[in-house]
């Protein structure tokens, strides 16, 4: 596969070193941002379970479970969204791409 | 229950296969290349390639399987949806972009790009063909399951039915026709599920009578009586009552009316819903019987985790009944960065920030549609329409609810959503034999015609194996099975892929042992767990010789750990400015 190789993206690539690009580390930042709540959701999930059905009135009454719940949806398109306006234009193919 | 069949249904199922057939057709005459038969010559628009995502990844387990695990048991449905997105979150953040730059049309490509070793090619072949068979298991089962109600033929013709066409449209062209047939099932899926929501939301929830004991008796012949007499809909027969029903309302209202999606969660929760409970024991001759008893459960108690029999332990106050749980949300949050089937479609675009952007898109998409499922299942479990017999069927029965025509269309995207996955498996498998087994380890010179040959007659073989395997599995569940699926996925080829993007001490023998032991542990696993006990071998689950079902808590950590103790008695690998110096 080396001849393939200078076709699929710009010269000079780290191949896979650990991630020094901007667009890697902003990654690892959102990446531990998500994990801290998916970890705390799953966390309340097991260890907590009574809590789940607690209703949160300044939502609307729904409970913990479900406003946890669809916040993690919801906040997974955020961190995607921010994601992508800030790594605008990084690892856009040149020539060499295509 | 005995469904009545609708023509309809059957009209508009057959109108979405001639197009998603005349597409690959049309499209088949354009794509000789291995990079057009692999890739889609990495021309496929960004918009388009994320809706495929979506139209890739919500499988008839995502649609048929949690709005029906929500309609039986309330909350832990919504367990999985949330723990299927969160897995996006890590192809996103962590894999896309190193795995796009990296690869070229498998993700053996990308975890050998430093190597270029045998081993690494032929375990990740291996485990990607273990895997998407893995898969193919559940979405097959899910096609006979649906095949009864929607045209009333019998478990095998439906998996006979998908396994043909997804074959033809994988033979025909490749990866370009099964991302049209994506993005296409992608579409439909959410637009329909939307409009579903609306009507639901719309009606609001209203007061019904509540049903009475049910009991079915099936004899040693396979003779069904229901309460008594013969099971049908003809003189002198009966079939089962759908269940679920509300049974009290806030306030005392007989009738809600138009409800907001905040309103409409708050009132069920303030509600008393009519559900029921099964019991079966066995009379001296032999026969079954199981008795369907209402029961009155509050609102507020079925949107809470812990109702569901695969999820109940989280209500223990024992450790080791919660691990099942803890493992399977670790599956789902590593697994779907892990998926061989996922993983190709980074290589139909055509940079690394049209990767990006197509990842953003089928977060949009498939995480719209997850909090619809909450509705729609909550919907189904609350609209008098449930059939206790068969809990893969609520989606389509909710929508019978509102007309037969929904009913039509909602059955038959439920089919093209097996259609559109399984093409996706299978083109997945064909890339790992034909480009990674046969052209980069057994070195075969085939040319870029025969590679593509090789990979189409893979196509059929995997296509013909995932039939049986659908007709063998067709009594599990098809969220628990691909729940499995994950736990493989995530066991065999996380460890590796992450190791290699973020240690750079990994060797090439790391990887392999890791992709090797996270395969056949996982897999051991649950050949060795109680679910396979009870519905795959008819043995006592007690029996079961591992602890809990869901391997992956267990059989992750120790990937990782077997990559990092080989990588550390193997020597070096050579520094990789050495390797790019060679190569330019």
């Amino acid at each position: 596969m080396n001849a393939d190789k200078s076709s699929d993206g710009p010269a000079g690539d780290d191949a896979g070193v650990p991630g020094l690009t901007h667009s890697a580390r902003l990654g690892l930042f959102l990446f531990a941002i998500y994990l801290i709540l998916y970890g705390g959701f799953v966390g309340l999930n097991a260890f907590a379970p009574q809590k789940m059905g607690e209703p949160i009135e300044s939502l609307g009454g729904i409970n913990i479970a479900i406003a946890y719940g669809i916040g993690l949806i919801v906040a997974a398109l955020v961190l995607a969204v921010i994601y992508m306006l800030l790594c605008r234009g990084e690892g856009e193919s040149q020539e060499a791409g295509q | 229950m005995i469904y009545p069949i609708f023509p309809s249904a059957v009209a508009v199922f057959l109108f979405f296969v001639a197009i998603v057939l005349g597409i690959s057709f049309y499209l088949g005459t354009k794509a000789k290349s291995s990079k057009g038969y692999f890739a889609a010559h990495g021309q496929i628009h960004w918009f388009v390639n994320g809706i495929a995502f979506g139209g890739d990844y919500l499988s008839a387990a995502s649609f048929l399987g949690i709005c029906g695990m929500i309609a039986f048991y309330g909350y832990d449905g919504f367990l999985y949806s949330i723990g299927y997105l969160a897995g996006w979150i890590v192809a996103l953040f962590v894999i896309a972009e190193p795995l796009k730059r990296l690869g070229r049309f498998t993700f053996a490509d990308a975890l050998d790009r430093r190597f270029d070793s045998r081993g690494i090619k032929l375990s990740a072949a291996i485990s990607t063909l273990l895997v998407s068979l893995f898969y193919l298991i559940p979405q097959m089962v899910g096609a006979g399951a649906l095949i009864k109600p929607l045209l009333g033929l019998p478990h095998v013709v439906g998996v006979l039915i998908v396994g043909v066409v997804v074959i033809v449209i994988v033979v025909t062209a490749g990866m370009v026709s099964t991302t049209w047939v994506q993005f296409i099932k992608g579409s439909l899926l959410v637009i329909f599920c939307t409009i579903l929501t609306g009507m639901l939301l719309g009606r609001g929830l209203s007061v019904n009578a509540t049903g009475e004991k049910q009991v079915v008796v099936v004899a040693k012949d396979g003779k069904t009586l229901v309460n008594g007499v013969p099971q049908g809909h003809g003189a002198g027969e009966a079939d089962l009552v759908p269940f679920g029903r509300v049974k009290k309302l806030p306030g005392g209202a007989t009738a809600t009316g138009p409800l907001g999606p905040i309103a409409y969660l708050r009132t069920l929760e303030d509600s008393e819903i009519e559900m029921w409970s099964a019991t079966k024991s066995k009379l001296p001759d032999g026969s079954d019987v199981t008795t369907y008893t209402p029961k009155i459960v509050k609102g507020r108690d079925l949107l809470v985790p812990g109702g569901s029999p695969t999820f109940k332990g989280v209500r223990s106050p024992k450790l080791t009944d919660k691990l099942d749980f803890l493992s399977l949300m670790l599956a789902l949050f590593c697994g779907t960065a892990s998926l061989p089937h996922i993983l190709i479609r980074y290589y139909t675009v055509k940079d690394q920030a049209a990767a990006r952007k197509s990842t953003v898109v089928g977060i949009a998409a498939i995480g719209f549609f997850y909090i619809l499922t909450l509705f729609l299942g909550l919907g189904a479990m609350t609209s008098g329409v449930l059939d206790p017999t068969n809990n893969n069927m609520a989606a389509p029965l909710l929508a019978r609810a509102f007309g037969q025509f929904l009913f039509a269309v909602i059955s038959a995207i439920a089919f093209t959503t097996v259609l559109g996955t399984v093409s996706g498996l299978i083109m997945a498998a064909s890339g790992a034999v034909a480009h990674d087994l046969l052209t980069n380890v057994m070195k075969l010179d085939l040319g870029d015609k025969g590679q593509v040959f090789a990979a189409k007659v893979t196509a059929v073989i995997v296509g013909a194996i995932a039939m049986v395997l659908g007709v063998v599995f067709q009594k599990m569940n098809v969220s628990f099975l691909v729940g499995w699926a994950f736990n493989v996925a995530a066991s065999a080829n996380l460890p590796a892929l992450v190791m290699l993007l973020f240690w750079k001490r990994t060797t090439k023998q790391g990887i392999t042992a890791s992709i090797i032991v996270g395969l056949v542990s996982s897999l051991v696993w649950l050949l060795l767990s109680a679910p396979a006990y009870r519905d795959v071998y008819g043995l006592d689950p007690a029996k079961a010789l591992v602890p809990f079902s869901q391997p992956g808590i267990v059989t992750i950590p120790l990937s990782f750990v077997v990559l990092v103790i080989v990588s550390l008695i193997t020597p070096k690998p050579v520094p990789v400015t050495a390797v790019q110096a060679a190569d330019h």
